[in-house]
């Protein structure tokens, strides 16, 4: 069990973006967009959603990361109307829409596999929704055209699905369900299939489109990049449960359990013993003998026997002739490994107790850095060590 | 000397000509060559002690229409009323079998298409037993008194078009079910997602992605039942005569060549003005495109 709560709390947002076209959140008053309460889907004997519970603000940008069998998808097909929950119940806008299915629900989805129409033409497409809904003709026709300028696709109109690449495509199924105006727009791996250059392209485009439209998005992906990249907050899942939420700073630079610390961004992973307190940090007697100091903020609750980590960008590699930095978690080893990466270097480095560190230099400075067998120091500020829940057996 | 290149070059481009060569020799002798020889004996003159002598007569086609227009509107009228209500029963077995045949699909289907094992005149004639003045369904009925003595179905339109839906059973569920097979499930789902209810996914999405399968169908059913004279002819009676039972008397027995000819090509020429009108109403290219 993670140590933390695994629910997010509507908690005053830390490093969220800033988001134009809701109204702006005030204590109790925000409105909330989506809530999860106890949701559990099983298969027979498989669990394949938790009792998991989750509160989406409105407007929000919310990703569910994790891999593949983790429950992001099931989860997603839950709110989307296409599963029911064993257990639990959905609240879309205070509504509860546990049972109801998807065409009536105010939400749209836009499919891994992008799922257009082949016999309709991409205005076609996009208009499904609205006729559906009996929306006016004129209407329809010029919010069919006002997407179609959204999603850059002006001029396509009378094209089948088939003679699109694929990333046209991709933003066809996404004009498809953004011209309904959904209070929640569902993203099952939306970008799974585009290469890698499209990729980074469409996730600037998914952000700039959903900061324009202020539609609440619930994304679900596998890539941790794709989800700090876009998300005001994420949350990851792991067997079915949420590891942890929180913006993607936050998530990052203070991973609730080692799940996510290895997950999210590497880590390097150590066990250590508290041995003392002094001010705002504990002292804490690693297994291989070496003192670190630890905010004592996050060892709050986690025992006397401490999972800590830190990650390996935050780690300097210097010279042993140089003297160590004052305050500073700080180890000596020796470089096993070098390997340049263009826009750095990866060492990994083997510490006097065996241990071995992964860390990353950018190659900003003109000095060389250290060869294969050298010996070096390690060291980073105590405030970049955070304490994990252990993973279980 | 001829470079070796282009030789080669020119061996490949030939080779798929060569390789089609034995279909183009099947089809030559097999349909062009009766083809020209039925449109040629349709032109023909003569009686059938003398025989026939191609002579640009084209007053068989005159005749045909004039003394068999009743036959060939009927046979029209018989062939597109079994074909709709041959799609209308299969299309719902088919719907079923490829949405929730799970792992049984194969078996549903080998299961409808079990009686058609058994040879077409069997079964045509089993139904002229069932269906007789006095047989299984009849006779009972009359002897329960829940029918007048005087009920009969043999020898009626419905006798012969019920025949006629029957027989294309198979052939029209083959190709429904494989096009509704082949409609992507996912985007059955969005359908659903963009607010359609069952019915308007049906509508909208379903059906028009089945399309194919429905002209497929058509196409085997229509042309056959169309030309068809065995269900007339052993199901029906003097007032449900067609076209194909008339182009078998003329050429079994009054051996009018010529006539059974002209008649051959007339039907020919309006299945394929029929078969072009479908396409055209429905959109060959849409037609094609799913298909593909």
């Amino acid at each position: 069990m993670p140590a933390r709560p695994a629910t997010s709390q509507p908690a005053p947002q830390g490093g969220a973006a800033p988001r134009p076209g809701s109204a702006p959140a005030a204590g109790n008053s925000q409105r909330m967009d989506v809530r999860l309460e106890n949701v559990t889907k099983s298969y027979g004997p498989v669990t394949a959603v938790d009792d998991l519970s989750l509160v989406i603000e409105s407007g929000e940008f919310f990703s569910l990361l994790g891999s593949s069998g983790c429950g992001k998808t099931t989860t997603l097909s839950m709110v989307g109307g296409f599963q029911e929950p064993t257990s639990g119940h959905i609240y879309l806008g205070g509504t509860d829409v546990s049972r109801l299915p998807p065409y009536k629900r105010d939400v749209n989805t836009v499919f891994q596999s992008y799922a257009l129409f082949p016999h309709l033409t991409v205005a076609e497409n996009v208009a499904f929704g609205l006729k559906r809904k009996k929306v006016p003709k004129s209407e329809i026709e010029s919010r069919v055209a006002e997407m179609m300028r959204l999603v850059d696709l002006k001029g396509f109109e009378n094209r089948k699905p088939a003679l699109l690449s694929g990333g046209q495509q991709q933003r066809v199924a996404l004009a498809r369900a953004l011209v309904n105006r959904p209070k929640l727009l569902l993203l099952d791996e939306p970008l799974g299939a585009l290469d890698l250059k499209l990729r980074k392209q469409m996730q600037i485009e998914l952000k700039r489109i959903q900061v324009e439209v202020g539609i609440t998005f619930l994304y679900v992906t596998h890539d941790q990049e794709e989800a700090i990249v876009m998300s005001d907050r994420l949350a990851v899942m792991s067997k079915g449960k949420i590891e942890q939420v929180g913006p993607p700073s936050e998530v990052y630079d203070r991973p609730a359990t080692e799940f996510v610390a290895g997950f999210l961004g590497a880590s390097n992973m150590m066990w250590g013993e508290v041995s003392g307190q002094a001010g705002d940090y504990v002292a804490v007697k690693l297994d291989g003998g070496a003192v670190l100091q630890v905010p004592a903020a996050a060892a709050e609750g986690h025992g006397t026997r401490l999972r800590l980590g830190v990650r390996p960008e935050k780690i300097s590699v210097l010279p042993v002739s140089e003297p160590a930095r004052e305050g500073w978690n700080t180890l000596e080893g020796t470089v096993t490994l070098s390997v340049y990466t263009g826009i750095g270097h990866q060492y990994t480095i083997r510490d006097a107790a065996g241990h071995e560190f992964a860390a990353y230099v950018q190659n900003s400075e003109a000095a060389r850095g250290p060869d294969r067998g050298e010996a070096v120091r390690i060291a980073w500020r105590p405030e970049h060590t955070f304490v994990v829940a252990p993973e279980q057996g | 000397m001829s470079d070796p290149v282009s030789v080669r070059r020119l061996g490949r481009g030939a080779a798929p000509y060569l390789l089609s060569l034995p279909s183009w020799a099947y089809l030559a002798a097999f349909f062009i060559i009766p083809l020209v020889s039925m449109l040629s004996m349709s032109l023909a003159k003569g009686n059938p002690l003398v025989g026939y002598a191609f002579a640009w007569n084209f007053a068989e086609f005159g005749k045909a229409v004039t003394q068999y227009n009743t036959q060939l509107i009927r046979s029209f009228w018989y062939g597109a009323l079994s074909t709709f209500i041959t799609l209308v029963i299969t299309y719902p077995v088919a719907y079923w079998i490829a949405f929730y045949g799970g792992k049984h699909k194969g078996t549903f289907l080998f299961l409808i298409l079990l009686p058609f094992f058994v040879s077409f005149v069997i079964r045509t004639l089993a139904w002229q037993f069932i269906l007789s003045d006095q047989g299984l369904l009849l006779g009972t009925l009359k002897a329960l008194h829940l029918l007048p003595k005087t009920t009969y179905v043999l020898s009626t339109p419905a006798a012969v078009v019920g025949g006629l839906v029957y027989n294309s059973v198979a052939y029209y569920i083959l190709p429904l079910y494989v096009a509704l097979e082949k409609v992507d499930r996912r985007v059955v789902r969005a359908a659903g997602d963009l607010y359609a209810s069952p019915s308007a996914t049906f509508w909208k999405v379903i059906l028009p992605l089945s399309a194919p399968g429905i002209f497929a169908g058509f196409l085997l059913v229509f042309v056959t039942n169309v030309g068809d004279f065995v269900n007339a002819a052993v199901l029906g009676g003097p007032g449900t005569r067609m076209i194909g039972n008339i182009i078998q008397y003329n050429f079994f027995d009054a051996q009018n060549y010529p006539m059974a000819a002209a008649l051959s090509s007339i039907l020919m020429f309006l299945l394929i003005l029929a078969i072009y009108l479908y396409a055209r109403v429905f959109g060959a290219e849409q037609i094609q495109e799913y298909a593909a």
